[in-house]
């Protein structure tokens, strides 16, 4: 594309990234120091339980944090200048032109007084600048490009099924050419098939557009169709970072390992019901060391008092006092 | 009641809702329409099987298991329990003992507890409205015992406790416990696990799969994840706009699909490895048509990618293609 000899930097950068919430005085830490990088047209998973923050990094991303969320330390940079995500006005011109966000809840997101037609030339007009004319052509190009016949521009969202809502969500997310597209859990509440054909058009509209893609969910079996890279969270942090082949191959965090192992997979041939013992963490209460470490099959005295690091592996990273002994141990027996 | 095959029977149910029709159309005479959420469907239980009720939203999944446990009204066809005719009975005196035996377990643990009773309020409620115990004791004894069942111990730790002081899953759980409580010999759950995290998820599979182990109780599991219904059920049956177009073991069903609704479906369903085999068949278009607004014929053909004339005009019969294993499609003759 455009910007093809800087394909190698980085379009977003998030570094060492921290939001608190604040609750009737008190403050709690839901995202913890996330680092991490995207590059154009790349799709990165964002995988966590509830509660794991998840939504929270995406949303600071965006700079759509609700009031009492604060960044309490890092910062998120695009194309190397630093994103003023905790000031709404200052955010205003980068929200939808570089990053947009297609929500969960399409029917809570559209107004359901408008046609869509409308809904989706409004930010043509307001953040391009176009005439209602100009608007509404570009508008109909939209609808085209996400699968809707133009004339059904003159629906009512009630008149439209989830999936076609979720299109028409995606349609006014890319209005304003943005080059990273967040989806929160985009396809969680649709049927599998509708499900089948959203993630086949955000895979189109990706490499048609060159999109980075930033997809939030809690299904990892999406991520393994959808992504090139997966990201998992666990209270607030990044506990593994790898390619989809890396992490569903070779999972390196004991809760990787066991997340996957949870999922039927008829493919496997054993019908075994395997879980993770105990509940997620709440945020104010996170549990001391490595937050896995009260339900972690693998977990050690360290595990109890240290917050691993993210630490890089082969081509990922992973954040597991287990991994940095075998790291050492390999260290010692080259010495 | 020795005879298994007689424990739940479904013999061409029916659950139509009326649309309230306008003045016009009454003055015009046009006939009264329906939405046909479920439309005539053959199925059954046995003793301590585990069936699994597979669709898509709109199907009508959730009505069938509704007209089971006579929370809707079937408008034709049978719904026999060990050999009873249940069709047509209604009233809450009239239900009390079939509502002993079959219990229902819903999808959505926030809503379907009570916000101000405690988790020890909520599953003795079926206790005493079933008429079940005699005394504190005993009421207390089957409480403790259903909730250790469902997996919450010690039990006595969560009997003052309100809803919003539990997890997702210790919520669900308390819902399992509330059906469990009475000893059902049936339980029909709809969705059990589909707001749950991943990782809670085979905590509470597990906890209905033991259920069957120890009380041989059976199960119709309601659900649109088909690995998650080969995973925990005896059998399949898949239903699209209110028929069944397929019944066969989990083993069948995943591997060696017939109808090419079921193929669909199957392809559809995102999984963690990717070279995973796929029938060749395209992805579908379309979306499920409104149950209101059935297509003539096979109800799925204005959707299948292999079609033809026949399946325009006739709806096709159950058709076996494998031993105990049916699918109602033309090419499956």
């Amino acid at each position: 594309m455009i910007n093809s000899s800087q394909d190698n930097a980085p379009l977003l950068e998030v570094d060492r990234l921290s939001v608190d919430y604040g609750l009737k005085g008190v403050s709690s830490r839901a995202i913890d120091r996330v680092s991490f990088a995207l590059r154009a047209g790349e799709a990165v998973g964002l995988v966590g339980e509830s509660g794991s923050g998840k939504t929270t990094t995406a949303m600071a991303i965006a700079g759509l944090l609700s009031p009492n969320a604060r960044v309490s330390g890092g910062e998120v940079r695009y194309r190397g200048k630093r994103l003023p995500i905790d000031d709404d006005a200052a955010m205003r011109p980068h929200r939808w032109s570089e990053t947009s966000v297609v929500f969960q809840g399409a029917m809570n997101a559209l107004n359901p007084v408008h046609r869509i037609i409308k809904q989706i030339a409004e930010p043509c007009v307001l953040k391009l600048g176009m005439s209602r004319v100009e608007a509404t052509a570009r508008a109909r190009e939209l609808l085209e490009l996400v699968g809707i016949p133009a004339d059904r521009g003159a629906a009512y969202p009630h008149e439209l099924s989830g999936g076609m809502r979720q299109r028409v969500m995606i349609a006014m997310a890319l209005a304003c050419r943005p080059s990273i597209v967040i989806g929160d859990e985009p396809t969680t509440a649709l049927d599998v098939i509708t499900q089948a054909q959203i993630l086949k058009l955000l895979g189109d509209l990706r490499s048609q557009l060159n999109l980075a893609l930033i997809l939030i969910t809690h299904d990892l079996s999406v991520v393994a169709e959808a992504c090139d890279r997966v990201m998992i969270m666990y209270s607030g942090r990044l506990v593994e970072d790898g390619t989809v082949a890396e992490i569903f191959g070779k999972p390196k965090h004991p809760y990787t390992r066991l997340l996957i192992d949870s999922i039927p997979n008829p493919a496997n041939g054993k019908k075994v019901i395997r879980h993770i013992p105990g509940d997620p963490p709440s945020l104010v209460n996170r549990p001391s060391g490595c937050a896995f470490h009260p339900r972690c099959p693998s977990a050690m005295g360290v595990c109890q008092t240290e917050v691993p690091s993210l630490t890089g592996v082969g081509r990922g990273r992973v954040a597991c006092h287990l991994h940095r002994f075998l790291q050492e141990d390999k260290v010692a027996a080259h010495a | 009641m020795p005879d298994n095959a007689n424990f739940l029977r479904l013999e061409g149910l029916q659950v139509h809702f009326p649309i309230q029709g306008g003045l016009f159309d009454r003055v015009l005479g046009r006939p009264p329409r329906a939405v046909r959420a479920v439309d005539g469907i053959d199925l059954n239980i046995r003793r301590g099987e585990i069936v699994a009720l597979v669709g898509e939203s709109g199907s009508g999944k959730t009505t069938v298991g509704r007209a089971i446990t006579k929370l809707a009204q079937p408008t034709s066809g049978r719904l026999l329990f060990e050999d009873e005719d249940m069709s047509s009975v209604r009233g809450s005196s009239a239900l009390r003992p079939y509502r002993h035996r079959v219990q229902m377990i819903f999808q959505d643990a926030y809503q379907a507890l009570n916000p101000r009773h405690t988790v020890f309020e909520i599953v003795a409620e079926p206790l005493r409205s079933l008429q079940l115990v005699e005394g504190g004791k005993q009421l207390a004894d089957r409480v403790s015992e259903a909730l250790a069942a469902a997996g919450l111990n010690p039990p006595g730790d969560f009997f003052s406790r309100f809803p919003h002081e539990l997890s997702g899953g210790q919520r669900q759980r308390v819902v399992i416990a509330g059906a469990l409580a009475v000893k059902p010999k049936l339980i029909v759950a709809d969705e059990p696990v589909s707001m749950l995290d991943v990782s809670i998820r085979a905590q509470i599979l597990q906890v209905l799969v033991d259920l069957r182990a120890k009380h041989n109780m059976a199960l119709l599991f309601i659900t649109h994840d088909l690995p998650l219904a080969w995973l925990i059920a005896d059998r399949i049956a898949v239903l699209y706009l209110g028929k069944l177009v397929e019944i066969g073991s989990a083993d069948e069903i995943t591997f060696n699909p017939h109808h090419p609704y079921t193929v669909a479906l199957r392809n559809a369903t995102p999984q963690i490895r990717s070279d995973a085999s796929r029938v060749g068949l395209p992805a579908l278009q379309g979306e499920v048509p409104s149950a209101a607004r059935v297509p003539k014929g096979c109800r799925f053909h204005p959707r299948c990618p292999v079609a033809f004339h026949r399946c325009k005009e006739e709806e096709p019969p159950a058709i076996e293609v494998a031993a105990n294993h049916t699918a109602a499609c033309w090419l499956a003759t």
